[in-house]
């Protein structure tokens, strides 16, 4: 064994070549890796945070579904009722036109026939008249007054 | 092959490149063993060191070019290799070091990294990278720094000195000392605890420079040995030679692997230590 020199040379190199490490090979390695296992750790818990967000939002979803549902159900209850309601109406005020029609016709008709009564007491008003006047210009005869007054009277 | 070439060849292997100052006073490089042996402390292996260097420089190359361009993104082809290691570093020292040092994990990285691209040129086969300098006229080329123990001492020292300084940091001088000092052995009675002292110093101490040193030696000698069966290998027929390296490459590849862990995975349980304070 021959110990000399060549270890003075050796410890000089290796002091050098550790400090290189320690400065420029070691950090900038250390770091890279730290960094990406901070990412990966974080993409997971994304993943995680968004299998959750989904979770809920599905939920949210169902349960907007669900209100939909009762809202439109409501609706169509109101709808019906509100059309019974309308039906109803209606017929009510069908019922009450009728009721105004048949009204104004009987009016007109009681007014029609005191019309024609009218026209009636008037036409045997003036046949009376025609009749006393053929009576009173003709001579009295017992047999063709009566004849007549059975005619006139025929005619009423 | 007779004896004498066999030996040659295995010294001729386990010979240094060694860059140092000459019996005239110059600077060069030694032209063999013995001229090298002349050279006394000041000088040094230009191969280990070189191969060294090259691949420490290899090695944050390639991981500060992904470190550029690391996204946050999914990870593709380079940059997934480069964080496997670090996470696997990562995870490492969480296991093992209980306190906070933005320090320990990078020096984990490069460990782990550099002292396996070192292992890993004892895969290659031995003969081609000297017989390529040989070309050139270097004659002399050991292409594996880990199994050079002024490369593996060289590490395990520096860790030593970090022990050191984060022990003292952490809990103080008096703080330290007392560790050295006050353990294993302790009396309720002031006299005896002095008295205990000494031995408890002696065998603290034996135990604290007896982690530098185990870690140096346990990856040199690793590897030593691995290189020494591979030159072992290369004696044989060239037709022969496949029957017994594949299966201890193939072995190997454990063992370099292993052998790296264990020297990051010690460095992380030592300086933890240093850093716990009682």
């Amino acid at each position: 064994m021959d110990i000399n020199a060549t270890i003075l040379g050796q410890v000089v190199a290796f002091a050098i070549f550790v400090w290189f490490c320690m400065k420029f090979v070691w950090p900038p390695l250390i770091k890279a890796m730290h960094e990406r296992q901070e990412k990966i750790a974080h993409g997971l818990q994304a993943a995680d945070q968004a299998g959750k967000d989904l979770d809920l939002a599905k939920e949210k979803a169902a349960e907007t579904l669900r209100e939909a549902k009762h809202q439109a159900a409501a609706l169509i209850e109101q709808a019906n009722k509100r059309a019974n309601q309308l039906v109803e109406e209606a017929k009510e005020q069908a019922r009450v036109e009728g009721e105004r029609l048949k009204h104004s016709a009987q009016t007109e008709i009681e007014r029609e026939v005191n019309r024609a009564k009218d026209m009636l007491r008037a036409q045997v008003a003036a046949l009376s008249i025609a009749g006393a006047e053929k009576i009173l210009a003709a001579s009295v005869d017992q047999a063709a007054h009566g004849k007549m007054l059975e005619q006139l009277a025929a005619e009423l | 092959m007779a004896a004498g070439s066999s030996s040659d060849y295995i010294k001729h292997h386990l010979t240094n490149l060694v860059f140092g100052q000459k019996a005239d006073g110059t600077w060069g490089l030694a032209h063999d063993a013995a001229e090298a042996a002349q050279m006394g402390f000041w000088k040094f292996h230009v191969d280990s060191l070189g191969w060294s260097f090259g691949l420490g420089i290899l090695f944050l190359f390639l991981f500060s070019r992904a470190a550029k361009r690391a996204t946050t993104g999914v990870p593709t082809g380079f940059q997934n290799f480069v964080e496997i290691m670090v996470d696997f570093v990562s995870n490492q020292v969480k296991e093992n070091f209980h306190g906070r040092n933005p320090l320990i994990a990078p020096l984990a990285l490069t460990i782990f990294c550099w002292v396996f691209l070192m292992n890993l040129m004892d895969l290659i086969p031995v003969d081609w990278i000297p017989s390529l300098f040989a070309l050139f006229g270097v004659h002399y080329m050991k292409v594996v720094p880990s199994t050079d123990p002024n490369i593996t001492l060289g590490m395990s020292f520096t860790v030593f000195a970090m022990i050191i300084y984060y022990s003292i940091k952490v809990k103080g001088i008096s703080g330290f000392a007392g560790e050295l000092t006050l353990h294993p052995f302790s009396n309720d009675n002031i006299a005896v605890k002095i008295l205990l002292i000494p031995i408890n110093l002696f065998l603290e101490t034996i135990n604290l420079i007896a982690k530098p040193i185990s870690l140096g030696l346990r990856l040199f000698g690793n590897m030593y040995a691995g290189e020494m069966i591979f030159i072992l290998i290369a004696l044989l027929p060239w037709f022969l030679q496949w029957t017994l390296s594949v299966p201890w490459a193939i072995f190997h590849i454990l063992v370099i692997t292993l052998q790296a862990f264990l020297f990051m995975v010690l460095t992380i349980v030592y300086l933890s230590t240093a850093h716990e304070d009682h």
